[in-house]
């Protein structure tokens, strides 16, 4: 197991340098750069800005100058809040990504997986059709709409919940965008959920368990649910990645200092070292959780094992 | 249980105590357009941060509440009888926030690192005025050479490089406020940061968040100290203005920098008196490249401006938010008259499409050879519609419309580029209220923004002549017949008039209207 931890671990270096290398190049193909303004600048100005942040030198001059950088841990100066470092950015933003992100993604899975499992044990009853539809609506309805929606139901005409800020992390201040990012998550873990268990529960070895005589209880939870949690499991190592890097919707709208908004900003600005930052820190996101959901995957499925 | 009883007690006299304090201080969260790039003033160039560091220092002169020029760090001032040297004296308790005396030698200090290339300021340019600054700022002699002198601790001399009626006005811009030498020296460009910023206003640095707010507090040095009320200021950037309609509405934030226009009949219902429309220093227009064959001939150009209904888009699409514009210069500015508006301003849109039709007659176009042109905007939905508008409105006149968009980065340094396109939408907010801080977007010295490739040799004569006038009124009216020929010329289109747009609690006083949308909140209180 540790050796395949290892492997795995090795192969995801190179994978993350070419990422690396791909968008470094192909930002830089963008017109425009971080010091194109309305107000044009005086050559020398530029030309001092250019050298400050080695803009003047040739492209695979900067290229190497980044990764060697980057090998010591410096994501390098931001272009666009200039009183900050790549570095500090992601440090003060991840944390408060990353909980938002935790958070929602436990409360979907716990409320994804009751649901979906009562609609399977169910199934075809009002309940199930009830959830199948609260779920089908709620992938639907995409969060820009939802979120200042519910800033204006309990934000401001019923005034309990704060219609947005951070407030230091709060828990007022952050209920309403974890239900935010949860309500889609929830909605497709409860349907991956009721497919996988519908499909459980007529299996061999549920239908066995079963004629032992053991309580519906344990047979649920314990043998088929194990077997209905395996799709949800390769689910979850994109969503999670994605989640915890933060969402530029939900930032934007509830004014979280998370990082999710400093893809799009980074990019439109032409900050070529904050675009590099998060590109690398999601891609880093993206090849752990990865492998977690392979090591989890094992761990659920005696038939894969990585020896 | 008694102990418990009594524990309870306890935290509830706590919890009152708290309140009480907490009352006490009073506390203006502000909604801001969005996170400074920095709070180097050097550095700055955006209206949000002007925002912020206007209440974290003080220049020589301020704006008031009104947007008067009023005394700052400066008691007094004089100038000479030729208008380029400026003398300013500085009060005697002008002090920075850690009490240290604040000195003409600390402004001396800031204006040769501001104009000093290796600082990479990117607004220097607006202090060429002063002599020197521009030799100076390109590197051609050291920066302590500029024209800004400490005759003593308190006298500070300015020599110029020629008039500058607006003098006073551009010393209220963020590019003149001070920097504290001894937090520069020690700190590089981390002197911006909570712990080692000493500033001279009315309030100093607590905390910078990016995205999520910036909190100052009351400098209890500030020689006015006495008469500011607020006594912590948070500011909160809003790329949403949703977002802050609705913090506003939730009683969370006292002042909204924006309303979204799409909302604008639902907030003026709802909001009444607290929503403030207020003509602002600014210009939204569409540069013509003057330069090429199809657009060169001045009939095409007033063609097109003629068949734009302006009236049309500033209320239907940009929901009141902006203002028909038909000159250049937006009028109540300082220094000027009357604008010089276009002759067809209260013309009868039909009569001027059919004169429009008739001089694009004249210059050869008609159903069978039809002018097509190029609109570059970029993206954001009210530029998208306001092009779709004036499409449809030059159809009429018998105008093919094509558009490219692009994001701002990639617009603008087309633009620059001196890129081909045919009409490109720009705007400008002025920096200081003066009509030259319009008219000099189009001389040809000026490439950088001068996107029409505009070169009328008698309007840069003009300008040149306006420049060493010293009479006020002369010089206004030699800037008026600059405008006349702009507008006769149309080397841009003026389309709308920019407005601010504020939401401002009833609860927040001394929050007065005026043209720049300038409010220090050193000047306001509030209710709590």
């Amino acid at each position: 197991m540790l050796s395949y931890v290892l492997r795995r671990l090795a192969t995801a270096i190179p994978t993350l340098f070419v990422i690396i290398t791909i968008s470094f190049f192909l930002m830089r193909v963008a017109p425009g750069g971080p010091f194109n303004l309305e107000r044009p600048l005086e050559a020398k100005v530029m030309e001092n800005l250019n050298r400050i942040y080695h803009l003047n030198e040739p492209l695979w001059r900067q290229y190497l100058l980044y990764l060697s950088n980057l090998l010591h841990g410096d994501l390098g100066p931001s272009f666009v809040y200039r009183d900050f470092s790549v570095g500090d950015l992601f440090a003060a933003g991840l944390p408060v990504s990353i909980q938002l992100g935790a958070s929602a993604l436990t409360l979907a899975l716990i409320i994804g997986t009751v649901l979906g499992s009562i609609a399977a044990l169910k199934q075809n009853s009002t309940i199930d059709y009830l959830v199948v539809g609260v779920a089908t609506f709620g992938i639907t309805i995409p969060p820009f709409v939802i979120a200042p929606v519910l800033s204006l139901i309990f934000g401001v005409s019923l005034g309990w919940l704060p219609a947005g800020g951070w407030g230091n992390g709060a828990l007022p201040n952050k209920i309403l965008p974890i239900v935010t990012l949860a309500l889609p998550q929830i909605a497709i873990v409860a349907r991956l959920i009721r497919g996988a268990m519908i499909e459980a529960l007529r299996s061999d070895h549920v239908r066995t368990v079963r004629a032992y005589g053991l309580p519906t209880r344990v047979v649920v939870m314990v043998h088929a649910l194990r077997a209905a949690i395996l799709p949800v499991v390769s689910y979850l190592g994109p969503a999670a990645a994605a989640l915890l890097t933060g969402s530029i919707v939900v930032e934007t709208i509830f004014g979280i200092p998370g990082v999710g908004r400093y893809f799009v900003q980074a990019a439109l600005n032409r900050d070529y070292t904050l675009v590099m930052g998060t590109v690398v820190v999601v891609s880093i996101f993206v090849v752990v959780f990865n492998m977690i959901v392979d090591l989890v995957y094992a761990w659920l499925d005696p038939r894969v094992r990585y020896d | 249980m008694r102990r418990l009883l009594s524990r309870f007690v306890l935290g509830a006299a706590a919890v009152a105590l708290m309140a009480a304090s907490a009352s006490a201080e009073v506390t203006y969260t502000r909604g801001n357009d969005a996170d400074p790039e920095t709070l180097d003033q050097h550095k700055t160039s955006t209206i949000s941060e002007a925002n912020v560091l206007r209440d974290l220092y003080e220049g020589l002169v301020v704006y008031s509440s009104s947007a008067k020029v009023v005394p700052g760090v400066a008691e007094s001032w004089e100038t000479s009888d030729d208008g380029l040297t400026w003398t300013f004296h500085l009060r005697d308790d002008a002090k920075w926030s850690n009490g240290e005396p604040l000195t003409a030698e600390d402004f001396v200090f800031s204006y040769q690192r501001i104009i000093n290339p290796e600082t990479g300021a990117k607004y220097a340019n607006i202090l060429y005025p002063i002599k020197n600054a521009e030799a100076a700022n390109s590197g051609k002699v050291p920066p302590e050479e500029i024209g800004v002198k400490a005759l003593d601790e308190h006298t500070l001399q300015f020599t110029l490089e020629n008039q500058t009626p607006y003098f006073l006005e551009l010393l209220t811009h963020q590019t003149s406020l001070p920097v504290y030498p001894p937090a520069v020296k020690e700190f590089g460009t981390d002197f911006v940061q909570p712990e080692n910023m000493v500033s001279n206003g009315a309030y100093t640095l607590q905390e910078f968040t990016p995205n999520s707010r910036i909190v100052l507090v009351k400098n209890k040095n500030f020689h006015d100290a006495d008469n500011v009320s607020i006594d912590k200021v948070i500011y909160i950037p809003f790329e949403d203005r949703s977002a802050c309609l609705r913090r506003f509405e939730a009683g969370e934030v006292q002042s909204c920098s924006d309303i979204p226009t799409e909302q604008m009949k639902y907030v003026k219902d709802t909001l009444g008196d607290e929503v403030h429309i207020v003509p602002y220093l600014g210009n939204y227009y569409y540069a013509v490249k003057a330069d090429k064959e199809k657009l060169s001939d001045v009939r095409v150009r007033q063609a097109l401006s003629m068949a734009i209904d302006r009236e049309f888009i500033a209320d239907e699409i940009w929901a009141g938010a902006m203002l028909p514009a038909y000159s250049l210069v937006p009028p109540g500015i300082g220094n000027y008259g009357e604008p010089a508006y276009a002759d067809y301003k209260d013309m009868d849109p039909l009569d001027r499409e059919d004169k429009a039709i008739e001089l694009l007659e004249e210059a050869g176009y008609s159903k069978d050879n039809p002018l097509s042109v190029e609109i570059r905007y970029n993206t954001g939905e009210n530029h998208q519609n306001t092009a779709t508008a004036i499409a449809d409105m030059w159809k009429n006149i018998g105008v093919k419309t094509t558009f490219v968009t692009a994001d701002g980065a990639t617009h603008y340094a087309y633009l620059r580029d001196k890129g081909d396109f045919d009409i490109a939408r720009a705007g400008w907010i002025g920096d200081y209220s003066d009509p030259q801080n319009f008219l000099f977007l189009v001389e040809s010295n000026n490439p950088g923004f001068n996107y029409a490739n505009y070169d009328n040799p008698e309007y840069d004569a003009l300008m040149e002549k306006a420049e060493e006038t010293s009479d006020l009124d002369e010089r206004a009216e030699v800037l008026k017949q600059a405008e006349t020929i702009f507008m006769r010329d149309l080397p841009f289109i003026p389309i709308l008039y920019y407005s601010s747009l504020s939401l401002v609690s009833d609860k927040l006083q001394g929050w007065e209207d005026n043209l720049v949308n300038v409010h220090g909140t050193r000047w306001m209180s509030l209710e709590q």
